[in-house]
């Protein structure tokens, strides 16, 4: 089951190197990314790391606390897109676009 | 597949978990190492996260335009341009060694010493490749002018970002690799045997793992991003 789960990584990691390779671009390109991102972990954990069958304990003691990085993330997305304004502003930069 | 061990309570689904946490003994019925291992897996979680995220609020806070991971990390072989090409070798070895890996706690399990061992080693070689064509890339970035404070091509916080998040994944497998050929070798000479059981391999496993999966991440944000 193992060489199932195996193959699949490596059919999803081509996918992945091919949103680089055919260029998609835009909200297309960060969705792919992140969708193949999330299955190929997502099959690590609970497959090669065995996590599909432990206790649910331990399942909820591990998974759970990442969970608050998402707000993390949240937070230091508004900081940067902050600091870049702040940056343009201050120092009387041409706007990128 | 879920093991029993004495002291602490059954039960499946939220009242297995109320039983584990209220348990007098352990609160997981698994073995020590492995609970350990994941408790730190879990703080390493959190240190590349934390790598990860000020790297995406720097690039989101540049003036100037990142540079281009497709161009910067582009080979040309036999006359071909290819870009993310080494990043995708690379990427192809952390999963063939992840599934040797799996493999070989598999064997652990059926008590194959000679199988457990080879398969192990296989992976540490996979992982000793990665570490090369990595430093091979550093030597590469460098020779192109990337620094922490600077590089031709683009925003000058690239390069620390660069260095510093695949830095710490390279250390982090690097000591895999010595972590794997340590304990191949106590397989080999029976040390687990004596001891009575071969926990230890699912654990390496479980550290493998997670290197591997931090490279998911990394290949995901850093270079095709």
């Amino acid at each position: 089951m193992y060489l199932w789960i195996w193959l699949l990584l490596f059919v999803l990691s081509t996918f992945s190197y091919l949103v680089d390779f055919f260029q998609f671009e835009g909200y297309l390109r960060w969705f792919l990314i992140l969708l193949f991102m999330f299955l190929k972990a997502g099959f690590i954990i609970a497959i090669f790391m065995h996590m599909a069958w432990e206790r649910l304990a331990l399942r909820t003691a591990i998974l759970v606390p990442p969970l608050a990085l998402l707000v993390l993330i949240g937070l230091m997305w508004i900081e940067g897109d902050y600091t870049e304004v702040t940056r343009f502003l201050f120092f009387g930069l041409p706007s990128s676009g | 597949m879920t093991t029993t061990a004495p002291g602490f309570a059954e039960g499946t689904g939220w009242q297995g978990i109320v039983g584990d946490w209220s348990a007098d003994k352990q609160a997981f019925g698994v073995p020590w190492g492995k609970a350990m291992m994941w408790i730190f897996l879990l703080s390493d979680t959190f240190i590349f996260s934390c790598f990860l995220t000020s790297y995406m609020k720097v690039r989101v806070s540049t003036t100037i335009p990142w540079p281009n991971p497709s161009e910067v990390f582009a080979l040309t072989i036999g006359g071909q341009h290819l870009p993310l090409i080494l990043i995708a070798i690379m990427t192809f070895v952390l999963i063939s060694s992840s599934g040797t890996m799996a493999m070989a706690v598999n064997m652990g399990y059926r008590r194959d010493k000679k199988k457990t061992v080879a398969l192990m080693l296989a992976t540490a070689a996979f992982g000793a490749m990665f570490v090369g064509m990595q430093a091979f890339e550093w030597t590469k970035l460098i020779e192109e002018g990337v620094r922490p404070w600077g590089n031709p091509m683009g925003a000058p916080q690239f390069g620390a970002c660069f260095f510093m998040i695949t830095g710490f994944h390279g250390l982090h497998v690097s000591g895999g690799v010595i972590f794997l050929i340590v304990v191949a070798n106590r397989v080999r000479t029976g040390f687990y045997d004596r001891k009575g059981n071969y926990d230890m391999v699912e654990i390496t496993g479980l550290y493998w793992h997670f290197v591997d999966l931090v490279w998911v991440f990394i290949f995901a944000f850093f270079y095709l991003w």
